[in-house]
Parts: structure tokens; C-alpha cells; sequence
């Protein structure tokens, strides 16, 4: 048995974040443990940007920045979580900026920013079209500066949950196959998104919802899975994401027929409207038979009055990636695209200090802690702004890693798990690799995928409605009928991609199920989350977060609790 | 439907195999555009759940994908595959080189990192943390670090490296192009250690321009332009007393006296002392000359020149002034 006072599962910013912070706070004996190579984690694809009122290029401050966020996330937000990441945002990116993270310049030196949907001012900060990258390897510059103990290609399969407490993990040392317990005081779990149940996503393959069913399966519900971010501008097809900093330096968007349209969605922000209202107003577009291509299932992102110069310098990556997979040169042509699964704004419920919490009360788990796109403390509410994940994960992944500093070095009490927990934790992982190491059926793992995700976008995607939501419901229990007559043929130890893959599918489908019950109970339109069947916001009866627990038979069986509505009363959102 | 085509992959197995093999899969692509990556996953998920590699973005930032594909390494994500396919239709791929194979396509990538953490990879600046507005860089700073900066760590420079694969002291390309970042931000403060460091013996100067860095390299950062940019810095500050600058300079001094490059005498240039010459270069000058490799020339030990110089030595005389006058630095 492995021990570490510490280990941070995941090693996007929100874990590398976590684990600085823990240590900057006195933590001796931390551990970052990753399914990939730290620089491997998905904060490195993000684009963008990452927001803060520095007020380098237009007059800002954080009480415009945390109106932003609360009406972007149409007001499901929690106000002390919002408030708390708008005012942190310019000293986290200060602190970044200080431990070497590279950043584009104005003319004067400081910070290059620029417009973001839904922000009423300039405030995402940039390297390029590679803020996630230039931000995750200067993190990780730190982890390796601090020596940081790093399980590199080491996979999460549970989690130890005893009475009220958290124990540590069960993982998969994927070089050797082997299954280890590692004891601990603190876990913390930034585990990253599940865009990956969708057909056309920006996300990684590795985002695949582990952190959040582990962390369901262990008795913690999940907060708001419905609320489910789909991108105006992934590359039509592949889903490669075409950053909003493309729209942010004044790209259009056109229909098949060449309209700005836009105009008749928000004629005020036009293409910088908050996400959720441009790709409805794309699929409407698509929907209506405006569309492009020849099914007339894109439309298109026009860059070419930017000109050469100004694409090569602010955009240079995502002009690579369209002559890379698509063929096209943007300085030339429009480029096609689709609103494409991009953010998860639900997950695993926490609190400001990132401690999870598991009930309506908003009771601590003792002992477990989670931040970044796989947690819920709902700055985003039902709609995230851009530019405001990363912060998020920064923030929240800081604060988290604070907090378990202070627990080890106040509040933690010996709460002894008997070794028969541990025993009992690494059966019961061991018993699961096993079975799935001998899958023998008919089943192909690759048609599974490709069908439950084909049936995600379908049914559960841009546009909900009862009828198509309802047959998910049975669908989804087919496909866990499916999964168990499925075929494996890696039965090797080593390194056995294939393994993982069956992991993380049984994943995806559980996850996909918990969204479609809260999509299904939840009946309005807000942010992220249409029905077609209930158009508009109802904040009498669905102003509050849902959350999912798994009920004995597997089930979600869902409760509500109320968002924390402190400066910003709800109104109509209209941009 | 595209046109079938055969991926032929080296695979080996370290639980099942004593030595790799090469596997055909014969199959039609996904579609016409599908990246190479897209072809491997294809195989994966409907042909043989077997074959091993590493992936996740598959939009070239992740760095996981790299190997050698018809030979060369790179990633196999950021490419359609009808750019690799040879006359028969088959492209074929191989794990990355100069790494120990783990399985199949998956390399054990320890050295690589050891590499890159021996560079201290991180800016050393007193001033860290303390949050005071952030520090000024010029837009020209900061273009300065643009290139090494987009490095995504994927190791295809390295795998193709072949200063690394006749000496494991070399730090090769991806280390020495994050040097090149730290050394070149003007937040760090240690600029001076660091470049002395980077001269001794595994940096900056082992490198042989073989230009594999620069081919393989599926971003901007270009690691040779990157070694390139290290070695003039350390001129710009004076690192002269090294074997590297000594050869640079050496060469420099050889041409502008007739025109020729004089290969007998650059290391005699290059060498450091009078040790170092008896117990480096006389013996290997003997096992040269023995093999007749080399005529040795007593006269090279006495300054001057030894050539008559080239036709037209003026022009090359004025190359050298003007690149002289265009970095003063450069040159002292
Ligand atoms: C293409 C793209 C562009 C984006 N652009 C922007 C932008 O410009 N601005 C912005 O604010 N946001 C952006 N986002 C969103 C933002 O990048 C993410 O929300 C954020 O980076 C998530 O960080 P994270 O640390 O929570 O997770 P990730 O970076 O996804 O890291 C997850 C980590 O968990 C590990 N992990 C997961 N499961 C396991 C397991 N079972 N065992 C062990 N380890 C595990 C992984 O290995 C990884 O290290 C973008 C997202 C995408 C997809
Ligand atoms: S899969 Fe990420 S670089 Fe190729």
C-alpha cells in the first residue's frame, strides 16, 4: 500500500494548481496522479483566453466581471462562488504571470486582452490561440521546479468513501497493470469534463467523466449534469475547436446563404453573445435548412476581413488547424462549423473552499475535495461564459489546495479505516478489471461508443424535448445490457489501452444517464439546457440545482437544492 | 468510400513477444479526410482492440501521438493520411526512436523528461509571487520566446535526434529549445549561469545541424533555429571559454584567412589547453592518420596562413564584415 498525506488526482490546472497550493501552504507529502503526462491534460487545448478585470485595454472591474458570470449562467449561478472567482481573477493571473506563464503583449508591455462572449469588456487575458497551453506547461514548470511527486499514466478506479470520510483511491499503474491502494488524508479530484459522451466535441478522448462516476458511485450525487456546453465554432465534423478569440478579434458568422445571422438572435452582442444563445441560434439556422455543406449541417465562420497579418499573429493555431483537417486557408474562405459538446457546467458538488459536499445542507465529505470542469460550485450556473473555466479551475483548484493545507495542519482527525476497507477496496477494483479484462461477447466496444454518442447529440443535445428524452431513458439502459455482452480482446496487463477504454465507457454511459434524468425532470430552457416543450425560464419552479443520487438499483434518483442568490436578482436575459 | 489501404505497424508485445514484428492491417478509412490518427483509431476499435499508442486531443497540442510514420517521426494526428501513402497504398509506422519501446507504439519517455528537467525549467526570479501588477515585457520580448513556448513536448524532435543517438550526454532539441524560452525571458534572472551551463559538454554546442529537429517539429519552435539562438546569446555575453564558441569562432578566424575551410585546424582552434590536445586530439589525430583518414601538417601548429586564398576572397571578406557590422556582438 502506497501513502501520501496528499494526492491530487488529475493534472490539468485545476489539480497542478491544487497541488502548488497545498504545498505553498505547508502540506509536506503531496502526490499529483494522472491518467496521462501532466502537459498531456486537457487544459492545454484551450484557447482562448482566461478572464480578469485588469482593465489593460477598457475600463472593467470585478462588478461588471461577476454580472457577466451570474447573467451568463442564466442567474443559476451561486453568488459567493462567482463573486469569489471574479475578485481573485487578477491576482491569480499576477501570480501566473509572476511564476513565468507567457502571455501576448500590448504595445506598453502589459497584458494583451481581448473581447469574449458575453463579456461586456475586454477582459480575456491570451497567449495567442494557446492560453490553456502556455498556462498548463508554466504550471507544470512549478510542479517539476517543487519536485512534485508525479504518478504519471497511473489510473483512478475508485475512490474509499467510509463512514463520512474519505479514505484514499484504488489505481491502475497503467505501465504495469498492477492495482494499488494509496491511503491518504486528503484527496482532491480535477478529473476534467465528459464531452466525450457527445458525437462532435472539442473535448480530448481522456475526458471521459471518470472523477464524476467514480465520485457518484462512492455515494457523492452530481450537481446539474443537464447544463451541458455546446460550442458555436467546432471545425464542422471533427469538432476541433475554432477558439471564440476568433469571434473576439471580430470574426462573423454566416449561414449557408451568406447572412450575418446573428442579427435577428442578439442583434446587440451579434456573434459575442454568451455560447448557449449562438449555438441555438446556429441549430435554428441548420434546422430551418439555412445551413451549409451538403447535408446543411454547418454554417460558417468568416475571417477573411481580418486579413493575413493579424490572423497570423493572434490566431496562428486555429489557421493551422483548418488547413490541417479541413483543407481550407481562413485568410481565403469562410470555414464551416457546428455548435460541438464543449463544456461541462455540472459535476461533482463542492463549496467555495472546494470541499465536497454531499446532501441539500451542503455537508462536507471529510477529507475530499474537487475543482476545475469535473466540480460543481457553481460559478458557472447554467451557462459558462468563456475565458472563465480556466479561471475557475485556477481559482477554485488554488482555494482547494489551500483548504487541504489547513486541514492537515488543523482540522484533520484521525478517523482509522480498518484495513478491511482497504482490502475491501482493492477486491472489489481487482474483481472489476478482472471481469472486464474477460469480456467475451458479440459486442463491439467501438459500435457501443459510437451509438450512445450518436444518441446523445440526437436526443440530448443543442435542442431537448420530452419525447426523444424519454426514449433515451430506455435506450441508455440498453446500452448498459450492451456493455455487459461486449467484447474485449487485450487481455494483457501492460499497458492495455483497450482495458481502459472499457473503463472509461462504462463511464460514459452512467453519465449519460444522470444527464438525461436531470434533462428529462428539468422542465424549462435556461442556459445550456432547451426544451422545446418548455421554451422559457421558469425560476418558480426551477430555480434551484439539481442533484443526482445513485439510487440502490443504479438508478439516479434526483432532490433539489437552492442557488445562492446574494447581489444579482434573476432577470430576462436579453444581449 | 475511399480506397482501401494497408497501415503497417511494428508491434511488439512485452508480455507475449521476445522481438517486434510487423503486423499488416489492410481496411478502407473512415473517410476521405480522416487523419492518419483516425485510420490507427479505426483499427483499434473495429479491426484489433490490441494495437497499443498513445492519444487524447488528436488536435497536435497534446503532444501524445508522436511516432515515426514512413521513417520520420511526428505526430499522427495533425495529418490526413493520403499525405503518407507510398505507391502500394501503405504507410508505415513504427514507435518514436531513441526511447526504449513499451508496447507496441508506446515509448518510455524517462529520458526524455531527465532531459528537459537538467535544464531547470522554470523562471528563477526573486520577484515570484509577489502580486504587484505584472511585470512589463515589450511585445518584441515576448516574440522573442513565441516559438520555443508553443512546444507541446511530444518528443518527435528527440526521437529523429542524431547528436542524441551517438551520445546520450547531449540534451537534445526539445531541453535545450526550453532553455532557450528561460534563457530569453527577460522575467528570469539567472541568464548568466544558465548559458554557462548550456556551454559545457551535452549542450548547446553538441549539437551537428542535422535539421531532423526542425522536420520533425510539428509547431513553430523549430529547435535547431532555437540552439541557434542560445549560441549567439552566449557570444552576445561573452561564453567564450568553451570547446563549442572556441569551434564557432574558429571557423570564422579559418575562412577570413584565405577562404578555405581548413578542417585540420579547426580543432586545433577548438581545443581549450594544451591537456586537452595531448589527451584528446593527438591520440585521435594518430588513430586518424593510421587509418589514413588524415595527412597530418607539421605547419599547422604555426600561425598564418596556409592556403593561398580563394578566387574572389574579397567577396567572402565582405560577407564577413557586413555580418559582423549587422552583430557587433556576435563576433567579439
Ligand atoms: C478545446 C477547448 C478549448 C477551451 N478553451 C478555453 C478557453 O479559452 N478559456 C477557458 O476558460 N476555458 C476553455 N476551455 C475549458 C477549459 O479548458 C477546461 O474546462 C479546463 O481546462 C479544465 O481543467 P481541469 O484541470 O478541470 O481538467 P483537465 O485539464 O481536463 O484535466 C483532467 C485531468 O484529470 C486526469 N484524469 C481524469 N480521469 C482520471 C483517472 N481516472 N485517473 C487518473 N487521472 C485522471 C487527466 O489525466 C488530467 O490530468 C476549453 C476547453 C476545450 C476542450
Ligand atoms: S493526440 Fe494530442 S498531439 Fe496528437
Amino acid at each position: 500500500m502506497i501513502e501520501h498525506d496528499v494526492v491530487i488526482v488529475g493534472a490539468g490546472l485545476a489539480g497542478q494548481s491544487a497541488a502548488l497550493a497545498a504545498i505553498a501552504g505547508g502540506a509536506k507529502d503531496v502526490a499529483i496522479l494522472s491518467k496521462v503526462h501532466p502537459v498531456r491534460s486537457h487544459s492545454g487545448a484551450a484557447q482562448g483566453g482566461i478572464a480578469a478585470s485588469l482593465g489593460n485595454e477598457a475600463e472593467d472591474s470585478v462588478e461588471m466581471h461577476d454580472y457577466d458570470t451570474v447573467k451568463g449562467g442564466d442567474f443559476l449561478s451561486d453568488q459567493d462562488a462567482s463573486l469569489i472567482l471574479t475578485e481573485s481573477a487578477p491576482e491569480m493571473i499576477y501570480a501566473l504571470e509572476h511564476m513565468g506563464v507567457v502571455f501576448s503583449r500590448t504595445e506598453d508591455g502589459k497584458i494583451a486582452q481581448r473581447p469574449f462572449g458575453g463579456h461586456s469588456s475586454p477582459r480575456a487575458c491570451f497567449a495567442a490561440d494557446r492560453t490553456g497551453h502556455a498556462i498548463l506547461h508554466g504550471l507544470f514548470e512549478q510542479v517539476v521546479k517543487h519536485d512534485v511527486k508525479i504518478y504519471s499514466e497511473w489510473y483512478m478506479l475508485s475512490i474509499i468513501v467510509h463512514d463520512h470520510g474519505c479514505h484514499g483511491i484504488v489505481v491502475m499503474n497503467i505501465d504495469s497493470g498492477e492495482i494499488e491502494v494509496i491511503k491518504t488524508k486528503a484527496v482532491m479530484f480535477g478529473t476534467g469534463g465528459y464531452g466525450r459522451i457527445f458525437q462532435t466535441t472539442t473535448n480530448a478522448f481522456a475526458s471521459t467523466g471518470d472523477g464524476a462516476i467514480i465520485s457518484y458511485r462512492a455515494g457523492v450525487p452530481l450537481e446539474d449534469t443537464e447544463f451541458m456546453q455546446f460550442h458555436p465554432t467546432g471545425l464542422y465534423r471533427h469538432g476541433i475547436l475554432a477558439s471564440e478569440g476568433a469571434r473576439g478579434e471580430g470574426a462573423y458568422l454566416i449561414n449557408g446563404e451568406g447572412e450575418r445571422f446573428m442579427e435577428r438572435y442578439a442583434a446587440g452582442m451579434m456573434e459575442l453573445a454568451p455560447r448557449d444563445i449562438v449555438s441555438r441560434a446556429e441549430q435554428t439556422e441548420i434546422d430551418e435548412g439555412r445551413g451549409g455543406e451538403e447535408d446543411g449541417d454547418a454554417v460558417y465562420l468568416d475571417l477573411r476581413h481580418l486579413g493575413r497579418e493579424r490572423i497570423m499573429e493572434r490566431l496562428p493555431q486555429i489557421w493551422q488547424l483548418s488547413r490541417d483537417f479541413q483543407g481550407i486557408d481562413m485568410i481565403e474562405e469562410p470555414i464551416p462549423i457546428q455548435p460541438t459538446a464543449h463544456y461541462s457546467m455540472g459535476g461533482i458538488p463542492t463549496n467555495v473552499d472546494g470541499e465536497v459536499v454531499y446532501d441539500e445542507e451542503n455537508t462536507v465529505l471529510a477529507g475530499y475535495y474537487s475543482a476545475g470542469e469535473c466540480a460543481c460550485v457553481s460559478t458557472h450556473g447554467a451557462n459558462r461564459l468563456g475565458t472563465n473555466s480556466l479561471l475557475e479551475a485556477c481559482v477554485y483548484g488554488d482555494r482547494a489546495g489551500r483548504s487541504i493545507a489547513k486541514y492537515l495542519s488543523g482540522g484533520y482527525e484521525e478517523r482509522p479505516a480498518t484495513p478491511q476497507v482497504f482490502s475491501d477496496a482493492v477486491a472489489q477494483a481487482t474483481e472489476r478489471a478482472d471481469r472486464v479484462r474477460a469480456m467475451d461477447g458479440p459486442e463491439r466496444l467501438g459500435d457501443i461508443r459510437n451509438d450512445l454518442k450518436v444518441a446523445m447529440t440526437n436526443k440530448c443535445g443543442v435542442y431537448r424535448d420530452e419525447g426523444p428524452l424519454t426514449e433515451l431513458t430506455d435506450e441508455l439502459r440498453e446500452f448498459r445490457g450492451r456493455y455487459a455482452r461486449a467484447h474485449i480482446s487485450d487481455r494483457t496487463r501492460r499497458f492495455n489501452t483497450e482495458f481502459l477504454e472499457a473503463v472509461e465507457l462504462d463511464h460514459m454511459i452512467e453519465l449519460a444517464e444522470v444527464m438525461v434524468a436531470g434533462a428529462l425532470a428539468r422542465k424549462e430552457s435556461r442556459g445550456g439546457h432547451s426544451r422545446r416543450d418548455f421554451p422559457t425560464r421558469d425560476d418558480e419552479n426551477f430555480l434551484k440545482h439539481t442533484l443526482a443520487n445513485r439510487a440502490e438499483d443504479g438508478t439516479p434518483d434526483l432532490t433539489y437544492k437552492p442557488v445562492k442568490i446574494i447581489r444579482h436578482e434573476p432577470v430576462e436575459r436579453t444581449y | 468510400m475511399p480506397e482501401p489501404i494497408t497501415i503497417r505497424v511494428k508491434r511488439f508485445d512485452p508480455e507475449t513477444d521476445a522481438e517486434s514484428y510487423w503486423q499488416d492491417y489492410t481496411f478502407e478509412p473512415p473517410s476521405e479526410d480522416s487523419t492518419l490518427l483516425d485510420c490507427i483509431n479505426h483499427i483499434k476499435w473495429f479491426i484489433d482492440g490490441t494495437l497499443t499508442y498513445r492519444m487524447s486531443c488528436r488536435s497536435a497540442i497534446c503532444g501524445s501521438c508522436a511516432m515515426r510514420v514512413n521513417g520520420g517521426g511526428q505526430l499522427v494526428c495533425n495529418s490526413q493520411y493520403r499525405d503518407h501513402l507510398d505507391a502500394d497504398n501503405t504507410i508505415t509506422v513504427e514507435p518514436a526512436g531513441n526511447m526504449p519501446v513499451v508496447k507496441d507504439l508506446v515509448t518510455d519517455a524517462t529520458g526524455f523528461w531527465e532531459k528537459i528537467r537538467a535544464v531547470d525549467p522554470y523562471i528563477r526570479s526573486d520577484r515570484e509571487r509577489e502580486a504587484e501588477g505584472e511585470h512589463l515585457m515589450s511585445p518584441e520580448d515576448f516574440s522573442n520566446i513565441d516559438d520555443a513556448s508553443t512546444c507541446i513536448m511530444c518528443g518527435a524532435c528527440y526521437s529523429e535526434c542524431a547528436s542524441y543517438e551517438i551520445d546520450k550526454n547531449f540534451l537534445g532539441p526539445a531541453a535545450l529549445a526550453k532553455a532557450q524560452r528561460v534563457v530569453h525571458d527577460t522575467r528570469d534572472e539567472e541568464q548568466g549561469p544558465r548559458l554557462a551551463r548550456l556551454s559545457e559538454y551535452g549542450g548547446m554546442w553538441d549539437c551537428a545541424h542535422c535539421f531532423a529537429c526542425v522536420q520533425a517539429c510539428p509547431k513553430p519552435v523549430n529547435p535547431l533555429y532555437r540552439i541557434v539562438d542560445l549560441r549567439n546569446e552566449a557570444h552576445r555575453r561573452n561564453f567564450h571559454d568553451n570547446n563549442g564558441s572556441r569551434h564557432a569562432r574558429g571557423f570564422v578566424d579559418i575562412i577570413e584567412e584565405s577562404g578555405w575551410l581548413d578542417e585540420a585546424k579547426l580543432p586545433l582552434k577548438s581545443v581549450g589547453s594544451l591537456k586537452e590536445f595531448v589527451t584528446d586530439l593527438l591520440p585521435m589525430g594518430i588513430r586518424m592518420g593510421v587509418k589514413n583518414k588524415f595527412r597530418p601538417n607539421p605547419m599547422h601548429l604555426l600561425p598564418g596562413r596556409h592556403h593561398p586564398p580563394v578566387p574572389k576572397m574579397n567577396e567572402i571578406t565582405k560577407i564577413i564584415d557586413k555580418t559582423k557590422a549587422a552583430d557587433p556582438a556576435d563576433n567579439e
